[in-house]
């Protein structure tokens, strides 16, 4: 570095810590060395919401957010505005693939009890995260003006109208109006547009959470309480290696893998056989016409299945909500419910893998059941699916603790 | 476990979730490099379907740019009315119009195969059946009620609807096709192909760009290849002394 260079860092490093933050959480952050491929998730979900925030606000400078314009707005883009097909199909596919990252990001954590102690509020601030995330999925999903946007968004409005004694009042609240209209359109692109913000801050807050209490691995073991000394420091954890350059590089690779994949949805199949872009969504929102099948979007469809499956008690559907969405809060309990002396799958016993398999198993089967129209097997699989994916949360206090577990090595190993 | 995950992202494919409902659709097998059958369906479609049905959100120039049309050609075949080569399909006919002839605003069809399907369109057209009961003698095998006329019945000739015996003892005969009884000015051949043209040009400005999409996508997935051997061996530069 010449001379000069050096003296214009100083001249910002004594204003501004940039040398510091750099050596903190990049060159001189340690990561265990033995990473694998479930912790690509993490720098993949990053870039997928830079990826939503950039094209997200390329179309807004097109998309017309007006009840009777929304839905022309989208075809304009679609034909008239340069590039505008690849920014629309960009943003719709980067929905659906930031919710497969977030899955797999998520279930990484169970498989490695990155959720244990000292973790518990890096993972508090995730969920935290995936609500936001789900929040701004759903208030985009209106924005086209489909006919699934339309119905899709009447149908989990009356959701808060099933809350006893205030329900009415508060679905109207939220919409701003009886119906789903053009003022709900109004507020819905409002928060669209600001919570990927929201949830910028939020990934800020949950990587100085990481930082501070350093990255879990496939072993579950913290190599900060491990023998000390490396080839870079002394004190640094021995088995610890700098993220920079060494994850900067093997990302750059998963990332690359990422976009091949992510491109081959989006110039091949950008509707995903009307998964990602669903067909009754080419039609116009029509008030006056409801379609015969309403189902929300793929990510939303296992927790769409759980409030089905609960049948109506006392004549409401509020019961049905409840589940749904205790489905999601009881995730912000996982910390204390899990009493397995070892965190990682790897050294848990027989009853815990089974545990996670038939969890896991049990997320997919009700997101196929939530796009199934209601039959009696469906909802008797529902039914069966939801007791089980929440029997994994409320049991595992008792079978995490019965659990027979392996030791669990010194060192990590590779 | 990475072989797992792929496997079950491919489980989640289409083919498995989407549900067959109702009759059967005949494959329309269009092909949209071929602009002739492209510009065959574009000539029949404001003949036969414009009067009625607009294409809303396509442009006349866009559509004789992608179709190899030339403006003369786009002036004097296409153009009805005071329509601009700029302008949007949409002369078609007035909504109040359609209330009082046909009791329904007939449908916009720029975006009719993405929510129906190609197979859809193609199959529908070939539907049409006699039923004394319908203000304009026709029905539609996919369209049960169909409120618009068989407006390519000339060309097709007329059709009589063929029964299954009913589910269940008693209950009504299912209607499981059609066959032809009186062939029109087309045969069967022909008028296939006519249909398969205007299915083509509907799936064509159903989505203008898919064709750039596809070639666009082959450069950006070649780049990617070119990139991971980069990234790959820049990796494997990096991590040769990590054990």
């Amino acid at each position: 570095m010449s001379a000069e260079k050096t003296e214009n860092l100083s001249w910002i490093d004594k204003r501004f810590p940039l040398t510091e933050t750099w050596r903190n959480h990049l060159s001189e952050y340690y990561a265990p060395k033995n990473l694998n491929f479930w912790s690509f998730f993490g720098s993949l979900a990053i870039l997928t919401l830079v990826i939503q925030i950039l094209t997200g606000i390329w179309l807004a400078m097109s998309y017309k957010p007006d009840a009777t314009l929304a839905f022309a707005s989208v075809e304009y883009i679609m034909r008239d505005v340069d590039w505008g097909w690849l920014i629309r199909y960009m943003h719709s596919t980067g929905a659906s693939m930031f919710f497969i990252v977030i899955y797999l990001h998520m279930f990484r954590a169970l498989l490695w009890g990155s959720y244990r102690k000292p973790r518990e509020l890096l993972w508090i601030i995730g969920i935290v995260i995936y609500l936001a995330m789900m929040a701004t999925a759903f208030f985009g999903y209106l924005l086209p003006w489909g006919q699934m946007s339309y119905w899709g968004a009447q149908v989990i409005v009356n959701l808060f109208a099933a809350v006893p004694v205030v329900g009415e009042d508060l679905s109207v609240w939220v919409r701003g109006d009886y119906v789903i209209s053009d003022a709900t359109l109004n507020r819905f692109f409002a928060f669209h547009f600001l919570l990927p913000f929201v949830i910028a801050a939020l990934v800020f807050l949950h990587i100085v959470a990481l930082h501070h209490v350093g990255s879990n691995n496939p072993d579950g073991i913290e190599i900060k309480n491990g023998p000390k000394g490396n080839r870079w420091s002394d004190k640094a954890p021995a088995d610890g290696i700098p993220f920079h350059p060494y994850y900067t590089v093997k990302d750059f690779m998963g990332v690359v893998v990422f976009l091949a994949i992510f491109s081959l949805v989006m110039f091949y199949a950008p509707t995903f056989g009307g998964l990602f872009l669903e067909a009754p969504n080419f039609q116009p929102a029509n008030p006056m016409q409801t379609p015969v099948h309403i189902a929300p979007v793929w990510y939303f469809t296992p927790f769409y299945a759980m409030l089905r499956a609960v049948p109506p008690m006392w004549g409401s559907q509020f019961p049905g909500v409840v589940v749904m969405f205790a489905a999601i809060l009881i995730l912000f309990v996982l910390p204390w419910l899990d009493r397995s002396p070892v965190k990682s799958m790897r050294y848990k016993g027989p009853i815990f893998k089974w545990a996670t398999a038939i969890f896991a198993v049990s997320f997919v089967v009700l997101a196929w059941l939530g796009m199934k129209p209601v039959s009696d097997l469906y909802t008797l699989l529902s039914q069966i699916f939801t007791a089980l994916y929440f029997a994994y949360f409320l049991l595992m206090p008792i079978y995490s603790s019965l659990d027979k577990t392996k030791p669990v090595p010194e060192r990590v190993t590779s | 476990m990475r072989k797992l995950i792929i496997a079950t992202l491919l489980l989640l494919s289409p083919a498995i979730l989407s549900a067959s409902e109702g009759p059967p659709l005949e494959q329309a097998n269009i092909d949209l490099r071929d602009q002739a059958s492209l510009q065959r369906g574009a000539k029949y479609f404001v003949n036969y379907c414009m009067g009625c049905h607009s294409l809303q959100y396509m442009r006349y120039n866009r559509l004789a740019k992608d179709l190899g049309i030339d403006e003369v050609t786009l002036r004097q075949n296409l153009l009805f009315g005071d329509a601009k080569p700029g302008d949007l399909m949409e002369n078609a006919m007035r909504p109040e119009d359609s209330l009082k002839w046909f009791g329904i605003a007939v449908p916009d069809l720029t975006l009719v195969t993405r929510w129906r399907s190609p197979d859809w369109v193609y199959t529908y057209l070939k539907s049409f059946y006699l039923d004394d009961t319908r203000p304009y003698g026709v029905n539609n095998v996919l369209f049960p009620l169909v409120a618009m006329p068989h407006v390519l019945g000339d060309m097709q000739g007329a059709q009589e609807p063929v029964f299954a015996p009913a589910h269940e003892e008693g209950g009504a005969p299912v209607l499981e096709g059609v066959k032809l009884v009186k062939q029109g000015s087309l045969p069967p051949k022909e008028y296939n192909a006519m249909v398969r043209d205007i299915t083509a040009f509907l799936t064509y400005a159903g989505e203008p760009s898919q064709l750039q999409r596809e070639q666009l996508g082959r450069y950006v997935l070649l780049f990617l290849g070119f990139l991971f051997i980069l990234a790959y061996l820049l990796k494997k530069e990096y991590w040769k002394d990590i054990h």
